[in-house]
């Protein structure tokens, strides 16, 4: 008996009871359709994170002060006011500093905004010119904060979109007054929108000048971060190492380990945020994988069922000459295109539903084709392991039972 | 043709022992037609089986067309069922919801011909019985005497060396009955063997021999 006949036969027997045959395959199909769509989700998620996370500057090292301590209170990390100005200009210019590019000292405190009558309370950063640089921050209108600006400690003002919303609504806010903390300042540009989402919008904050920060409206002589952009990424760690060594030099600390501060890298936040969506997505994906399991006890319940109702074809079939391994093999082949034709619905419905929800929640769609080849992979295997039972069950029916069987 | 000696079939429940056949010897010619005839409970159905390579005895030995059949496998009594015996049942035992050539291709299948010659080899014996317009029927759309002369026809496609029918007319109104009878006595004259299990007397008359069987042993 060829493999064709073989597949023929089964996939006519398949198609006499169609209802069954649809009940039976849709545990598999939902299996299958779920590990697909929570696969591309979760891929498409995390790319949506990394794209966001490189938006925010290539090569980049950030560092923050350490923990503010007084006697036996410790404060929370990035309290501590150890980092001044003069740390961002040694970097700049120390000798012994080869593999950074752009340094930019960064002031940023959340403080009460108001414009004409509207008010609002968001983040305010004190910046100097190369901020735009290496943070890729460009003006949609207006301009940025400019060398000039610092100099004079200029009461001028950058809104991030979402500022520019929030306070003007529809109306143009170049030239517009705002007052922060009370005093007034003057509006001269707005930038491009980052796409950030929720507590880390990168598009709700105001941009001012540095020194105007420090000595106009927060009183500090220290900054709150310093960025650091690496001549490139093959050059990050010896960049950190560098940077490192100069200040805890400069703060007069001689273990690295009582520093008081610390140096992310753009890297480091990357294979976390990598790493904690492909956990979740794992977790999904394998949720989703219990169910495909149940599906394929439903294969296995449906085609036992089959052996059942078939004792007298089985039996039958025997006395007129068919060998054990002809049974296991029409038993076997319709389980696996019971699953298989499940797998592939189930799949396509996976994309679908993907395509859909990331369009939704404005994702980027991503299929992968790995899990395409899982899919029509795993959905075969499950039709050999839940088929196999009930086809050895036929197969070993002793034909004269079998065809006593009423 | 067939040569049976000392067969006894011992079916066992537990710690009770049921004797089904108790040490039956008899031969079948080449060319013979032989009702085997019992009340219900002789023992007449174990033969059957027994014949049939349905099912193995005891203890003795049987031999079918120079093969013993006693001692082998489940799959070495599938090819031995497949090659040397067709099968009539009572109840014709055809697959539902297919048509009646497809039926007859069915030993075919599993004797490794080639499809073209399986449609070729069922037309041909389907036309023998007399089905030749009802080849596209389905089982469900003949009658029950056209079912049994499906089932006859699959019983001849692989030429076997004995033709084995239980019960054949049991389930066939008395008109048709008497069809299928000519159609076995035809068979017979043409050369086939032909072994049938019967309690009806009218039925049996037909076969040339009659062997009476009760309690197990041959009388």
């Amino acid at each position: 008996m060829e493999y064709k006949e073989i597949f023929e036969e089964a996939a006519r027997t398949l198609t006499i009871n169609k209802l069954r045959t649809g009940l039976a395959m849709l545990g598999i199909i939902i299996g299958i359709g779920r590990v697909i769509a929570l696969v591309s989700l979760g891929q498409s998620s995390q790319k949506s994170v990394t794209n966001q996370i490189t938006s925010l500057g290539a090569n980049l090292l950030t560092i923050s002060p350490g923990s503010a301590r007084g006697g036996f209170i410790q404060g929370g990390a990035g309290s501590a006011t150890t980092l001044t100005l003069a740390d961002a200009r040694a970097i700049a210019s120390s000798p012994t500093i080869t593999n950074v590019a752009n340094v930019s000292p960064e002031y940023t405190k959340r403080a009460q905004v108001t414009a004409i009558g509207k008010n609002t309370n968001t983040s305010i950063t004190g910046v100097e010119t190369i901020y735009s640089t290496i943070h890729k921050v460009s003006v949609s209108e207006g301009v940025f904060i400019t060398d000039s600006d610092n100099a004079r400690q200029a009461k001028v003002a950058v809104l991030g979109p979402t500022t520019a919303t929030n306070l003007f609504g529809t109306v143009n806010p170049i030239g517009q007054s705002i007052r922060i903390d009370g005093k007034s300042f003057k509006v001269v540009g707005v930038t491009v929108s980052k796409g950030g989402t929720g507590f880390q919008n990168q598009d709700d904050v105001i941009y001012v000048p540095l020194s105007t920060a420090q000595n106009v409206l927060f009183g500090s002589n220290s900054v709150s971060s310093i960025s650091v952009e690496a001549k490139s990424a093959d050059v990050m760690t010896a960049a950190q190492d560098e940077v490192g060594y100069l200040l805890l030099d400069r703060h007069k600390i001689a273990s690295p380990a009582n520093a008081d501060f610390s140096i992310f890298s753009q890297n480091d936040i990357l294979s976390t945020a990598s790493s904690v969506t492909g956990t979740f997505t794992a977790l999904l994906s394998g949720i989703a994988a219990i169910s495909l399991i149940v599906g394929g006890i439903g294969i296995m319940n449906i085609m036992l069922v089959t052996v059942t109702e078939r004792t007298r074809e089985i039996g039958l079939r025997k006395a007129l000459g068919a060998k054990k391994k002809d049974i296991i093999a029409q038993f076997l082949v319709e389980s696996i295109i019971l699953t298989f034709a499940g797998g592939i619905i189930g799949m396509l419905i996976g994309i679908l539903a993907s395509l859909i929800i990331s369009k939704l929640i404005s994702l980027p769609f991503t299929i992968a084709v790995s899990s395409i080849a899982l899919a029509i992979g795993v959905s075969g295997a499950i039709g050999i392991l839940f088929g196999w039972y009930p086809a050895r069950k036929a197969a070993n029916l002793q034909p004269i039972e079998a065809l006593r069987y009423e | 043709m067939i040569h049976v000696s000392h067969v006894s079939k011992i079916y066992k429940t537990g710690e009770v022992e049921t004797v089904a056949l108790n040490d039956i010897s008899f031969d079948i010619k080449k060319g013979e037609f032989v009702a085997i005839m019992g009340p219900s409970g002789s023992g007449k159905s174990t033969l059957m089986h027994i014949l049939g390579a349905l099912d193995t005895p005891t203890t003795g030995s049987y031999i079918l067309d120079g093969e013993e059949v006693a001692k082998l496998t489940d799959d070495e009594l599938a090819d031995i069922r497949n090659r040397k015996i067709g099968f009539v049942f009572q109840a014709f035992n055809l697959l539902p919801r297919t048509t009646a050539l497809k039926n007859v291709t069915i030993p075919m299948m599993y004797a490794g011909y080639p499809k073209e010659k399986r449609l070729e080899v069922a037309q041909k014996y389907l036309k023998m019985v007399g089905l030749a317009d009802r080849m596209d029927h389905t089982t469900s759309q003949l009658s029950g005497g056209q079912q049994q002369r499906v089932a006859i026809a699959r019983a001849l496609v692989l030429n076997p060396a004995i033709i084995l029918a239980d019960e054949p007319t049991g389930n066939i109104a008395s008109d048709q009955a008497e069809e299928i009878m000519e159609i076995f006595q035809k068979l017979n004259k043409e050369g086939h063997t032909i072994l049938m299990i019967t309690h009806e007397p009218d039925i049996a008359e037909h076969a040339k021999r009659i062997v009476h069987i009760k309690d197990g042993k041959i009388v």
